[in-house]
């Protein structure tokens, strides 16, 4: 045993994820062999809005090697459908916000119509996927064309062909929220300024697709579920309640997973399809996405139109915000309102704004539904917000920093009550933080304000375009409702953790160990974590809004705390010492201040044990073990200030960006270098979307970027050289004054981005108001010949 | 995304892929580096019934020096071409143009004679040929047939090979004394097909033009000779406003789509700008000491 | 349509035979056939650079090949790099640069690297930067990536000039 082990939380401790995946011998679920699997292929609607006539399987069940082939019709009143309120909100929220949902259920594979190109309509199981997908290919379908409702205008017309008959309507939710009187503060405001902003359709885009495998064991009664899952809680739920199974008789596991960052984070129907398959044919089945499925099927993201009025004074204080925006849900909604609720609780962001109204309408249209992303429903909020702010510095002739500092929630008014409701349903609270102080940080990082507009002016004396561009937001994490953790001492001293909470490449297994560590005084190799396994948990909730470290490092404290109390229970009847006097060290428990009298904790639980010879004190129960709930008491606030210097070729439009800079506030940092590694991941991801990602469809409905040759991911290429600066004030709402991370980094890309493009072409008086910035766009505002540029005459 | 069934041959001499061509046309495709071929048979978007492997016959890959040109094989590798000194000497503009394709694991596989085949109206090698006035020689049942790079291509994806004959080799000027080259591009990201890309070869007299060759890929249904442009340069030399004024009739020479990545009269702004700097810096490669 | 033939190949130096069908994907032979799922596969249509395996000595896409095509061919996949569990100094680099998270795209990247590196370890740090452009990373922003095999080739480079 060591002498003194150190404090873990805080070390850049290497990941001990690592070795197996840089081996090759990751265990992802498209990696698994099970004697006699069958394998799934799934065809998809070419028709983005279409009524069913008829599917004729017989070719497809009579071809090679196939198993089963079924549509819609088969599983008709046989498998329910992925209810709409597999999400739910709290009363707390529903009272403080005027709400008007009606989510869509979600058929496994519709009967009766198409809603989007790509959504299933039969599936065939043969003894390899190119059997099942040559199947595929004799099915016989025939189809009766709708008229497509190809985007949110055309969802909201008068007369428009509705989606779902049975909502009467193509809308999910209308959100209304006030705070202040918004129509007196803008009737009032000596400026205003009124602007639509649009934030394109892009989507998470792991390098992993989705995939799941699943196996019934008839004799245990057992369906074990293997699914490449933010979620698999929430998998298992939603399995057990189609297949009317007992939630513990199902167990789904997320293995190795490779990315999900939202696109992941709730239960598709092909996990249900896939387990009731393995179920009833009694054999494993098998179903991995492949890349087209992936862009045609998986869920998509952003998609945000704001129709945004701003008020404010000669000084740029911000008076008012107004704001009519709408969510391109697709064709279902599959986590409710989520996207658009945090799109109403951010736009204010790190503003001291008193007035605001807001109303969000959630659309239904012919396209794959739209599920959280990475940042859900803030990027979209911010860029509205942050090139709102951008455009009234400009109406003022003020620099857009200084238009930010003035208007700042400063580190005095901590915490800040925001006058809004989060959606836990509790009043939304700024914790910590100070806002001014992270933007005067990435404006020093990138040589400060003053020289830059130096170097500005003579750039272009020179004929040369740079700008600088910034991007400022909060961000709620660590949401409930809830994280479950398991704790227990192993016989062999160890400690053993599992929590609900999933990883897809995070490295949750280290952070856990880090804190696990800690809050034992063990060795971190003496700390064993088991993530995303349903059997180890009983309720869990899963992987996603930057949330991980916050819950489940609250579940583990949870459980530790409740053994720790039979620990020193029992250490005080071992060491014939008063508990007071005792203090976890060493890997053990021992007296304060005295070395020789300690007991490690292989010993504790041989005296914790069950039956003959225990030593546990009268009234101790048996066993070192404990299940716990975190609850958070609501959502603690991260916060960041982004900051880029582009370049404009007058001649192209191409766009360089010289240094993207993020100062980022995620409390207490349990491993700086994976926490560094999150908000980069995070900042290139926000720069796919501001400038290459895009999921576009033609009027007709059909998705025109079906692959990655049209779907633009950034490379190695496109990355600039990336500052991240943290500032660690540490969150005052848990007990290890941590924030969550994991989504941040996204957030402010593709407006940092925009700004610096507009601030390059302030001669122009350029403004981008839509995402991605397009390099033809940006080349237009030089006028039309290459090589002579057309300043306008200033207005 | 699983290539529907085919049956795969991989004859080891030219004479068998000819023959084979004749006995499984039209529904055998040859397959050469698969670069392009593979993705679009995994989409399902093509399925032959045959796929004619020409990765084992030896006589088809090669570099050789025929005094005034290079004579290359078509499933010469355009990694390659890509390490290949004789390339690099005496034909630049090939050279240059092959480090734009793709990235090196594509490289590894992809060939001249592929790219140049398939004829994706983005890619690089037929910009090259086009400019160069490359001969590209076709076999069949008949023997061999030359045709010009200029009536080789036939629009997107077409090109004037038949569907018994097969592109064997192609022959490749030497870039004459006192020239120099440049293949410049513009794509969205590293390694992907250009917005716009143009090849430029210039031979100087003194400091003024005896030959100038242009040719524009990524802005028409094919590679596109920039011969307004290259007139012009022979008129009014290479002074920065006649290489100004050969890149404006550049972009109104050329006649370029619009899709997603890219409007048209993006495309033709692009074309402008690339034609610029291609004669530019073709014109610097020229007075550079070799 | 049964269509397999037999399919000789060295994979990581060592001889097998399996069956494959004219039309079985090279990177699905491995996996499926040969069990080494090291070896990812992420687009399939030659895009993301996953499933990069080392054909007779050069980076290639294993989802762009047939099987059939490796008959006879020496293969390199992730699973060969280390050596009696010790792991190949480009795999320690990648550890420390913190160069994965998910680890899915890891094989093709460690594949790629290896190639761009023992074909020339001169490049420049660019030249690097735009060859592990050949393979898609969703996760680290890539940062820990170039720096990991300009660090190895560095490594290589010295190791040249001392041998």
């Amino acid at each position: 045993m060591a002498e003194s082990i150190p404090g873990y939380i805080g070390q850049s401790v290497p990941r001990r994820e690592d070795r197996h995946l840089l081996l090759g011998e990751g265990a992802f679920v498209a990696d698994m062999q099970l004697p006699g699997m069958l394998h799934v292929a799934i065809a998809r609607s070419q028709f983005p809005h279409a009524t069913i006539k008829g599917i004729d399987l017989a070719a497809a069940r009579a071809a090679e090697g196939v198993e089963l082939a079924i549509s819609g019709a088969d599983i008709h009143g046989v498998l329910p459908p992925i209810s709409g309120m597999q999400v739910t909100t709290p009363q707390g929220w529903r009272d403080r916000v005027d709400t008007d949902i009606l989510i869509p259920d979600q058929p496994l594979i519709p009967h009766d119509k198409m809603r989007f190109v790509g959504e299933p309509y039969a599936l065939v199981v043969a003894e390899s996927r190119y059997l099942a997908e040559d199947a595929v290919e004799l099915i016989e379908a025939d189809f009766d064309p709708l008229p497509p409702v190809a985007g949110p205008d055309a969802a909201l017309a008068d007369g428009a062909a509705l989606l779902h008959d049975v909502l009467g309507r193509n809308i999910a939710a209308i959100l209304h929220t006030t705070k202040g009187d918004g129509a007196k503060a803008l009737d009032t405001a000596p400026h205003r300024l009124k602007r639509r902003f649009n934030h394109h359709r892009y989507a998470a885009m792991p390098m992993e697709c989705r995939g799941v495998v699943a196996d019934y064991d008839a004799r245990r009664d057992i369906l074990t579920v293997w699914s490449s899952s933010q979620v698999v809680h929430w998998v298992r739920r939603e399995v057990a309640n189609a297949l009317d199974m007992p939630e513990e008789r199902v167990i789904c596991i997320a293995p190795d997973v490779g990315g999900g960052f939202g696109v992941k984070g709730h239960c598709y129907p092909e996990d249900i399809l896939v387990a009731y398959l393995a179920k009833r044919l009694g054999r494993p089945v098998k179903w991995i996405e492949d890349r087209h499925e992936h862009l045609l099927n998986a869920a998509h993201s952003r998609d945000i139109a704001f129709d945004f009025e701003i008020g404010f004074d000669d000084d740029g204080r911000i008076l008012v915000v107004d704001t009519d925006f709408v969510v391109d849900s697709g064709a279902y909604s599959p986590v409710g309102a989520g996207i658009a609720g945090n799109s109403v609780a951010h736009m204010l962001g790190p503003y001291d704004i008193p007035n605001y109204e807001c109303t969000c309408t959630v659309a239904l249209t012919n396209r794959v539904p739209n599920a959280p992303y990475r940042g859900a429903g803030r990027p979209e909020a911010v860029f509205a917000m942050e090139r709102a702010v951008d455009l009234v510095a400009n109406a003022l002739g003020l620099d857009p920093a200084e238009v930010r500092l003035r208007n700042m929630i400063p580190p005095e008014a901590m915490p800040y009550e925001v006058g809004l409701t989060y959606r836990d349903g509790v009043p939304m609270v700024y914790d910590s933080g100070d806002y001014p102080k992270a933007l005067r940080a990435a404006l020093e990082e990138l040589g400060g304000l003053e020289a830059f507009r130096a170097r500005q002016k003579q750039a272009l004396a020179e004929g040369r375009y740079i700008g600088l561009g910034l991007g400022c937001y909060v961000e709620g994490t660590g949401v409930g409702p809830f994280e479950g953790a398991s704790v227990k001492i192993d016989p062999s001293g160890k400690i053993m953790v599992a929590t609900g909470a999933c990883a897809q490449g995070q490295g949750h297994e280290t952070v856990f160990a880090q804190m696990a560590a800690d809050m034992w005084k063990v060795p971190i190799d003496d700390v064993y974590v088991t993530v995303g396994d349903t059997s180890q948990v009983t309720q869990g909730y899963g992987t996603i809004a930057s949330r991980s470290t916050v819950t489940a490092s609250g579940a583990i404290k949870g459980a530790s705390d409740r053994i720790q109390e039979k620990v020193f229970a029992i250490g005080a009847e071992l060491l014939e010492a008063a508990e007071n006097d005792l203090e976890l060290r060493d890997g053990g428990i021992g007296v304060r201040g005295v070395p020789e009298l300690h007991r490690t904790y292989r010993e504790i639980a041989k005296a914790a044990k069950p039956g003959w010879d225990h030593q546990r004190p009268e009234g101790t129960e048996a066993g070192l073990e404990a299940v716990s709930y975190y609850e958070p008491p609501t959502v603690t606030w991260a916060y960041a200030s982004g900051a880029a210097i582009v370049e404009i070729d007058p001649e192209t439009g191409r766009v360089t960006i010289e240094r993207l800079v993020e100062v980022h506030d995620a409390g207490v940092l349990v491993n700086p270098a994976m926490a560094d590694g999150q908000v980069k991941g995070g900042l290139v991801q926000g720069l796919g979307g501001g400038l290459f990602e895009e999921l576009a469809y033609d009027d007709f409905g059909q998705l025109t970027t079906g692959s990655l040759m049209d779907y633009l991911l950034p490379t190695a290429s496109d990355v600039p050289p990336i500052t991240v600066l943290h500032q660690e004030v540490p969150s005052p709402l848990n007990a290890f004054g941590v924030k969550g991370l994991g989504e941040g980094g996204a957030i402010a890309p593709p407006v940092v981005i925009a700004n610096a493009v507009c601030d390059a072409l302030r001669p122009f008086g350029a403004e981008l108001n839509s995402t991605p910035v397009r390099w033809g766009d940006v080349a237009a505002f030089f006028g039309d010949d290459p090589f002579e540029i057309s300043e306008p005459s200033p207005a | 995304m699983k290539p529907a069934p085919f049956v795969h041959v991989a004859p080891g001499s030219l004479a068998e892929v000819v023959a084979l061509l004749a006995e499984h046309a039209p529904d055998a495709r040859p397959l050469a580096g698969g670069q392009s071929l593979v993705p679009v048979m995994n989409f399902r978007l093509s399925r032959p019934s045959v796929l004619i492997d020409l990765n084992r016959v030896p006589e088809l890959a090669y570099i050789r020096d025929d005094g005034t040109h290079l004579t290359v094989g078509a499933m010469t590798r355009q990694r390659t071409l890509e390490n290949s000194d004789l390339v690099r000497k005496a034909a630049p503009l090939l050279h240059a143009a092959t480090l734009n394709i793709g990235h090196l694991p594509i490289r590894s596989r992809g060939t001249i004679g592929g790219s140049l085949s398939n004829a994706d109206p983005a890619a690089e090698d037929p910009a090259v040929v086009l400019a160069l006035d490359c001969v590209m020689v076709l076999h069949g049942p008949s023997g061999e047939r030359r045709v010009a790079a200029a009536d080789f291509f036939e629009g997107v994806l077409a090109t004037a090979t038949g569907p018994d004959e097969l592109l064997v080799a192609i022959e490749v000027p030497k870039a004459p004394a006192n020239s120099g080259s440049a293949f410049v591009e513009i794509a969205r990201r590293h390694g992907d097909f250009a917005l716009a890309g143009v090849a430029a070869q210039v031979t100087l007299s003194g400091d003024g033009p005896v030959s100038v060759q242009l040719a524009a890929c990524g802005v028409g249904p094919g590679p596109v000779r920039l011969s307004g442009a290259e007139a012009e340069i022979l008129d009014h030399g290479l002074s920065e406003a006649a290489i100004r004024a050969a890149a404006r009739i550049a972009a109104a020479e050329v006649d370029p789509d619009t899709d997603l990545h890219a409007t048209a009269a993006y495309r033709r702004r692009l074309t402008a700008a690339m034609t610029r700097r291609a004669l530019l810096q073709a014109v610097e490669n020229a007075k550079a000491p070799s | 349509m049964t269509d397999f033939r037999p399919v000789t190949l060295t994979v990581n130096g060592r001889p097998h035979t399996g069956s494959a069908e004219s039309r079985t994907l090279l990177a699905d032979f491995l996996r499926d056939g040969l069990g080494l799922t090291g070896t990812h596969v992420g687009c399939e249509h030659g895009v993301c650079g996953a499933c990069t395996v080392m054909v007779d000595g050069e980076a290639v896409r294993s989802c762009l090949m047939f099987a059939v095509q490796a008959d006879g061919a020496e293969i390199g996949t992730i699973e060969g790099l280390a050596k009696g569990g010790e792991m190949h100094p480009l795999q320690k680099l990648f550890s420390e640069h913190h160069a994965l998270q998910c680890g899915f795209c890891t094989p093709g990247m460690l594949m790629t690297a290896m190639d761009l590196v023992h074909s020339n370890p001169d490049r420049t740090p660019q030249e690097f930067r735009d060859g592990m452009s050949a393979a898609l990373c969703r996760c680290t922003g890539y940062e820990g990536i170039v720096n990991a095999v300009i660090e190895y080739a560095a490594m290589v480079k010295a190791e040249a000039a001392d041998g």
